[in-house]
């Protein structure tokens, strides 16, 4: 308690030299939760964005279906069992049908994933409604990324070019009803979206699908013979990868920034103990052991990180919660990058990012406070006195 | 200890390394004080008076002999008996005052009572009484930068006087000062130890403190070369 009163009263009483050691530790703070509370945002929201518009609440594929290997796609349909049909009818389960095709975009010609999926369906993100047509077209949907590579804008027609069951080749052409835009690239790069009825009547495969997307009204289904069920946690994996390995960059930038922060809580001590050398002697010379100094430094250095919590606190909690609420716009378009980021980020600052941040930074403060400070543990008293210890 | 004597020292020699060698600062000192002495180590720079006041304060060992203070022999003492007998029974006064710059006159004198752990209110009375000695009640909330040096050495003063030790080292205690204000702190001294009976040392070669002592103790060489008592009476 002693060392705790004094080190505050040293703190306070150094007034400005204190509080701008505090303020740039409270910007360590607040950097390392505003990074780490960024990188989960930007995770949470790549999965959040993936179940709302490919994976659903999982998924029942057929049991040839091998979404890495485009040349079972042939042999990937079947008629949709009676429960599943049913399900589908009260867009409880969405059916898609899969197959690949080649469209001529302006005179060039781009292998593409041709899908059908039914326009009313509610459980998937995709505008689908837009594929509702009633003038004789058949409408079609694209992603942003995929109408910047091929050039293709609303309204524009392109010729499809597709086998049907028979190995037959033929050939339509299909209006872009509408662009979507989306931060998940397997529903834009290379997909060509047409209404099922209509994809089904050019393949040969009426009242057939590929796989069948599970909205969130589900019941429990059972998995039907020829079909196997896809948990969402199976089918989020390869995200779920991503995110990890993306989590060890997170773990490195927040590493560097605690280093450079416990960097200028490490200069400060080392400074403190050399100017206040004779304040040390004096310390010793009135009654306290070379250890009740140890820990008075180790104090003041730890009550370092404590301030910066409060002061972190005070502008930290209203910009960080202004930040998660309206979140963060990002100025350049995520397809610029090929990578999949929304217009718009908001973090996550979770209790346990937080509380574990601040008491990780209290801890190392503590540590790094305590190094230098051992050094006055060896010193003589005498000379500490004169200022000549080091 | 010889009877009454508080401070007890024999055959006291100190070396420090130097080079290959050594330096002998003190070499076989013989000297006893007893409860209320007002006195005073005098010699020129390196005759050793500063490394004795450290022994007797127990902030070094000897090397050689025996230094007995208060009952407790110096080389013998762990660290924390040694950092015990400071904290209640001396009190240190510096040339360069050695005050806390970040701290209030009052904390400045507050401070060896908290080590004591000595109560709030016991402790705020005791800090007002030091003070009132010094004559610096006005000054209380006031930080060192802001005091001249007399008022400095004042502060120090009753630093060193608000825990009522035993005895009191003062090391130079003028040598920072002016005449009018050295001989008022040296007044200041004289009534304290009259009054509460402290045994007050000096190292100086300061004449204006010389003037004040009743002992006088000459070094010469890390060697007493002179022991006086002057009646002042």
């Amino acid at each position: 308690m002693l060392a705790l009163k004094l080190a505050l009263r040293n703190l306070l009483g150094a007034g400005l030299r204190t509080w701008l050691n505090v303020i740039v530790l409270s910007f360590s703070f607040i950097i390392i939760i505003w990074t780490k509370g960024l990188l989960e945002g930007w995770d949470r929201q790549a999965k959040n964005d993936m179940i709302e518009w490919e994976v659903g609440q999982g998924q029942f594929w057929h049991k040839n279906y091998d979404p890495y290997d485009p040349f079972t796609l042939n042999d990937s349909h079947g008629m949709l069992p009676e429960p599943y049909g049913k399900a589908a009818e009260q867009h409880m389960l969405v059916p898609v049908l899969i197959t690949q095709g080649t469209i001529y975009p302006q005179g060039r010609m781009q292998s593409v994933l041709i899908k059908g999926i039914p326009p009313g369906q509610q459980s998937l993100k995709l505008p689908t409604a837009l594929l509702s047509s009633s003038d004789g077209d058949i409408p079609a949907i694209i992603g942003k990324s995929m109408s910047e590579s091929t050039g293709l804008n609303e309204g524009d027609y392109v010729t499809v070019r597709w086998r049907d069951r028979n190995g037959t080749f033929d050939a339509t052409e299909v209006r872009i009803a509408g662009i979507f835009e989306t931060t998940v690239p397997s529903v834009d790069v290379g997909q060509l979206w047409l209404p099922l009825e209509n994809l089904q009547t050019m393949m040969l495969m009426p009242g057939e699908a590929t796989l069948l997307v599970r909205g969130n009204a589900q019941g429990s289904l059972p998995a039907h013979e020829g079909w196997i069920m896809k948990e969402q946690k199976e089918l989020l994996s390869d995200i779920e990868d991503i995110i990890k390995a993306k989590g060890m960059i997170g773990v490195i930038i927040w590493g560097i920034l605690l280093m450079m922060a416990m960097l200028a809580v490490f200069d400060t001590q080392v400074l403190s103990i050399f100017r206040r050398q004779k304040e040390i002697g004096t310390y010793i010379a009135l009654g306290m052991t070379r250890r009740q100094v140890v820990g008075l430094f180790t104090t003041e250095g730890a009550l370092h990180s404590v301030l910066a919590a409060v002061v972190g606190a005070l502008y930290g909690i209203p910009l960080l919660t202004m930040q998660a609420i309206k979140g963060i716009s990002i100025p350049v378009s995520s397809s610029d990058f090929g990578i999949a980021m929304a217009e718009k980020l908001y973090p996550v600052y979770s209790l346990s990012l937080i509380a574990g941040t601040v008491l990780i930074v209290m801890i190392v403060t503590t540590i790094v406070s305590y190094w230098p400070s051992r050094k006055i543990a060896k010193l003589n008293p005498t000379d500490a006195l004169r200022g000549r210890m080091l | 200890m010889e009877n009454g004597a508080i401070i007890s020292i024999e055959g006291l020699k100190k070396h420090f390394p130097m080079g290959s060698g050594r330096f002998t600062a003190l070499n076989g000192i013989d000297l006893t004080f007893g409860k209320g002495e007002f006195a005073g180590i005098i010699g020129p720079s390196g005759s050793g008076k500063t490394t004795l006041l450290n022994i007797i304060g127990t902030l070094d060992n000897p090397s050689e002999g025996k230094a007995v203070i208060l009952g407790h022999s110096v080389g013998e003492l762990s660290a924390a008996e040694s950092a015990s007998l400071r904290k209640s029974q001396l009190g240190f006064i510096f040339q360069s005052y050695n005050l806390f710059q970040v701290h209030t006159v009052f904390e400045n004198v507050e401070f060896p009572l908290l080590l004591q752990k000595i109560e709030t209110g016991r402790r705020r009375q005791m800090v007002l009484d030091a003070l009132e000695w010094v004559g610096l009640t006005d000054k209380i909330n006031s930080r060192p930068a802001q005091l001249s040096g007399g008022e400095s050495q004042r502060v120090a003063i009753a630093r060193a006087m608000v825990k009522r030790p035993a005895v009191v080292l003062a090391d130079e205690p003028t040598a920072n000062l002016d005449a009018a204000n050295s001989h008022n702190i040296l007044q200041t001294m004289e009534k304290l130890n009259r009054e509460l009976q402290t045994t007050f040392l000096f190292a100086t070669h300061d004449e204006k403190v010389i003037g004040y002592v009743r002992r006088k103790i000459w070094l010469a060489d890390g060697r007493v070369a002179k022991d006086e008592i002057i009646d002042r009476n």
